[in-house]
C-alpha cells in the first residue's frame, strides 16, 4: 500500500531549489501516435489493418504480415507483469533525482510486450495489471502499470504523481473569479485536496456576485487580478507567483458581434484583450516562475490549465469573435506548452461546449454545467491529460474534426 | 489698456498670492469607469503597457503605450457626446473654442446633503440658496457641484447596486435652469458622470447631458480638490486633448485661486 504522504514541509529557505530536468524525450514521428492517445487519456497501439494484430514498439510495417497498414487503435488495457526492475542507480540526470524507480516488462493482453513504469502497489511477476499511456515530464508518452483493483491512497504513489498533476497539496490560482465556472472549480479543487485556492477578481470596485460563494469555500483566498492590465497581472505574480503550482485560466469574455457590424472591432478587441492578451500577460508574469519550480519538492509546479471554447477549434458564425479569440488562445497555448515543458510543467487545454450561462442563452441544450467542467478539469489534472473535451458538443466536434474538419466547418451554424 | 494683467498674474503666481489647485485624479487602471449593460459597447478603462524601461526594448529610455476611452478618469464632455448636441457647430473637442477652456467657476457646496443621502438631487432651490449668499451665477461660468465624492474610492466611489449606480447629481429642472436662465458654460462634478447615478430614470433621461450638450455647453467629471476652491472667484483651465471629432477626453483640470487677504 502506498504510504499516505505527510503534508509537504515548508521549504528550507537555505536550500537551493532543484533545477527541473526532463526524462529522455527522443521519439520517432510515428511514435507520436502514442502521444496523441496519452494526451486524451486513451490507450492506443498500432494495429494491423490486414492481419488485425497489435504491435509495439511503433513500426512502419506489421511484424506479423509485413503490411504497412498500421493504424493506432484503442486496445485492451490489461496486462501481466513478466519481470520487474527497481532502478537504484542510473546515469540519467532526471531519474537520478527520483530513484528508486520501479519498472517492469509487461505482456499486454492485446499481444505485444512493453516496458512500463510500475505503480508501487503492483504485485510481483505474474500479477495482473491495468495499463495506461501517460505523458511524462518531457511531454512524451510512456506506459504506466496500475494495480487491477484500487488500493488506499494509491493516488499518492510518487511515480504516479510524477506523471500527473494531482491538485492534492498544491496551491492553485483560478484567474477569473467572475467566470461562471469559478465557484464550481474552487469547490472541486478544494475537494481534491488543494492546499490553497487563490481566486483572482478584477475591478474590485464593481459588485461581484460570486464573491460570497467563493469566500465561503474553505481554502479560498481572493486576490486582485485583472487580466486586461499588465500591471495587475505582474503585481500578483510578484506576490504569489512562487506559490502557484497549478494555474487555471478561466478568462473568457463572450460578447455578441457581427463581422460586418460597425462596432465589431471594439467588441473583438475587448474579447481579444481579455482572452488572448490576458493569456499572454499571464504567461509573461507566471510562466517563468512556474517553469523554474517544476522540480520544487513533492508539490512543485505541475500544470497550467486553459479553459477554452471548443469553437476555437472550428468557428461558429454566431460566436465568431469568441471562436477567433479561443482559436488564438489555443495557438498561444501550444507556444506556452513548449516553453513550460522545459520545466516539466504541462499545459492542459479543456475544450468546452457552450456553457449553461447567460451569454449562451439562445443556444439549445446540451450545454455544459459549471460543475461538469470543474470535475473534468480536476479529472484531467489527476490523470495527467493534455486535451480535455467537456460536454457532448465538444466531444462531438472533437470526433468530427478527427474525421472531416471541412464537414464541421460547413455545418457550423446551420 | 496699459495695465499688464498677465504680468501681474505671473507675479501673483510666483509670489503665491494666486495658487494653482489641481482638480485632477491620477489616471490609473484602478479608477472606476462608467459601466454600461454588458451587451452594449463599453468604454475602455485606462491601461498602460510598457514599451521600454532602460532595457532591451530601449536601453536609455522609459515610455509606455496607453489606451483608454474618451470618457476615462477626470474628463471633459463635448457637446457632440450627446445626441442633443450632435448637429451644433464646434461641438467636438478639436473644434472647441480655446477661449472656452478658461472660465470662472461657482462652487456650490452640497457636502452636508450628500453625506446623508447618496442619491441627493441638486435642485433649483439649492441654486437659489447659494445665490442668496454669493450673488447671481454669472453667464459663461462653470458650476461645480461639490459633494466630496472624490474622497471615496473603489466600490464606494462607483457605488454600483443591483439597480444601478447611486451617486448624487442634478435633477432635470436645475440643469434646464442653469443652461437657459443662467447661461453657464458647463457643469462639473466629482462623480463618474455629470448626471446622478439614477439619472437614466429621470425625464428627460440624463438631464445634465441632455441640456448641457443640447445648448453647446460642456461637462467635467471625476473632479477632485473642489474643497480647496472658494465659492466664487476661481478660474478654471480645462483644455481637453485635440482629438479629431472627439466626444471628450481625459485632461488636467487646473484652478487658479487667489489667496484671501486677511489684512
Amino acid at each position: 500500500m502506498t504510504e499516505p504522504p505527510a503534508k509537504p514541509n515548508r521549504k528550507n529557505p537555505l536550500s537551493r531549489t532543484n533545477q527541473p530536468l526532463l526524462p529522455p524525450s527522443a521519439r520517432s514521428r510515428k511514435a507520436h501516435g502514442l502521444t496523441l492517445a496519452a494526451c486524451v487519456g486513451r490507450f492506443m497501439l498500432q494495429c494491423c489493418g490486414e492481419c488485425g494484430k497489435y504491435t509495439y514498439p511503433v513500426r512502419d510495417a506489421c511484424p506479423n504480415c509485413l503490411s504497412s497498414n498500421l493504424r493506432f487503435m484503442d486496445a485492451a488495457t490489461g496486462g501481466t507483469l513478466i519481470s520487474e526492475t527497481q532502478i537504484e542507480v542510473t546515469g540519467d540526470p532526471y531519474y537520478r533525482g527520483h530513484v528508486p524507480w520501479r519498472t517492469g516488462l509487461v505482456r499486454l493482453d492485446c499481444g505485444p510486450s512493453a516496458v512500463a513504469h510500475l505503480h508501487g502497489d503492483c504485485g510481483g511477476p505474474g500479477s495482473s495489471l491495468r495499463l495506461s499511456l501517460q505523458l511524462d515530464r518531457a511531454g512524451q508518452a510512456v506506459f504506466f502499470a496500475h494495480p487491477i483493483s484500487e488500493t488506499p491512497t494509491m493516488e499518492n504513489d510518487p511515480q504516479w504523481r510524477e506523471l500527473t498533476a494531482d491538485p492534492k497539496d498544491r496551491r492553485v490560482l483560478i484567474t477569473d473569479g467572475r467566470s461562471p465556472v469559478a465557484v464550481a472549480l474552487a469547490k472541486a479543487l478544494g475537494k481534491a485536496g488543494a492546499a490553497r485556492v487563490f481566486v483572482g477578481v478584477a475591478d474590485g470596485w464593481k459588485p461581484c456576485d460570486e464573491r460570497q460563494a467563493l469566500e465561503a469555500i474553505e481554502g479560498v483566498e481572493l486576490v486582485d487580478l485583472d487580466l486586461t492590465s499588465e500591471r495587475s497581472v505582474q503585481e500578483l505574480a510578484m506576490d504569489i507567483g512562487a506559490k502557484v503550482e497549478i494555474l487555471v485560466n478561466t478568462a473568457d469574455h463572450v460578447r455578441p458581434a457581427h463581422l460586418f457590424e460597425a462596432g465589431a472591432a471594439n467588441s473583438a478587441r475587448e474579447v481579444m484583450d481579455h482572452t488572448v492578451m490576458g493569456l499572454m500577460r499571464l504567461a509573461q508574469a507566471f510562466g517563468p516562475v512556474m517553469r523554474s519550480r517544476g522540480a520544487d519538492g513533492a508539490a512543485g509546479a505541475v500544470a497550467w490549465v486553459n479553459v477554452l471554447s471548443v469553437h476555437g477549434l472550428s468557428s461558429v458564425p454566431q460566436f465568431g469573435v469568441h471562436s477567433a479569440a479561443h482559436s488564438a488562445c489555443q495557438s498561444l497555448s501550444q507556444w506556452l506548452r513548449s516553453e513550460l515543458r522545459q520545466g516539466g510543467v504541462r499545459v492542459i487545454n479543456a475544450f468546452a461546449g457552450p456553457l449553461d450561462t447567460e451569454w449562451f442563452q439562445a443556444v439549445p441544450p446540451p450545454k455544459v454545467a459549471p460543475k461538469m467542467l470543474a470535475d473534468a478539469v480536476v479529472d484531467g489534472l489527476r490523470r495527467g491529460l493534455e486535451d480535455i473535451y467537456v460536454g457532448d458538443v465538444a466531444k462531438d466536434i472533437e470526433a468530427r474534426l478527427f474525421d472531416n474538419p471541412k464537414a464541421v466547418e460547413r455545418e457550423a451554424g446551420q | 489698456m496699459s495695465v499688464d494683467i498677465l504680468g501681474s498674474l505671473s507675479a501673483a503666481l510666483a509670489g503665491g498670492t494666486i495658487k494653482v489647485v489641481d482638480l485632477t485624479h491620477i489616471l490609473s487602471p484602478d479608477f472606476p469607469v462608467i459601466v454600461m449593460p454588458p451587451e452594449l459597447g463599453q468604454s475602455a478603462p485606462f491601461r498602460m503597457e510598457r514599451i521600454s524601461r532602460y532595457d532591451a526594448g530601449g536601453p536609455a529610455w522609459y515610455w509606455n503605450n496607453l489606451s483608454f476611452g474618451e470618457h476615462t478618469g477626470t474628463h471633459f464632455d463635448a457637446p457632440i457626446h450627446w445626441y442633443t448636441g450632435r448637429n451644433l457647430p464646434l461641438n467636438s473637442v478639436d473644434t472647441l473654442p480655446p477661449a472656452d477652456m478658461v472660465a470662472p467657476a461657482c462652487v456650490i457646496d452640497c457636502t452636508e446633503q450628500t453625506s446623508k443621502d447618496v442619491d441627493f438631487l441638486f435642485t433649483v432651490a439649492n441654486v437659489g440658496a447659494w445665490e442668496k449668499e454669493h450673488g447671481r451665477i454669472p453667464a459663461r461660468s462653470w458650476v461645480l457641484l461639490r459633494t466630496d465624492w472624490s474622497k471615496k474610492s473603489g466600490a464606494a466611489y462607483a457605488n454600483l447596486q443591483s439597480d444601478g449606480a447611486h451617486t448624487p447629481g442634478p435633477d432635470a429642472e436645475v440643469m434646464r435652469f442653469l443652461v437657459e436662465e443662467r447661461g453657464i458654460i458647463g457643469f462639473g462634478t466629482e462623480t463618474i458622470g455629470t448626471d446622478a447615478g439614477q439619472a437614466g430614470h429621470f425625464s428627460p433621461p440624463y438631464p445634465a447631458h441632455h441640456y448641457l450638450h443640447g445648448a453647446g455647453r460642456y461637462g467635467l467629471q471625476c473632479l477632485t480638490n473642489l474643497d480647496q476652491l472658494p465659492a466664487t472667484g476661481a478660474l478654471i483651465l480645462a483644455a481637453p486633448l485635440k482629438i479629431q471629432n472627439g466626444s471628450g477626453s481625459p485632461l488636467r483640470v487646473l484652478a487658479l485661486v487667489q489667496e484671501r487677504s486677511t489684512g
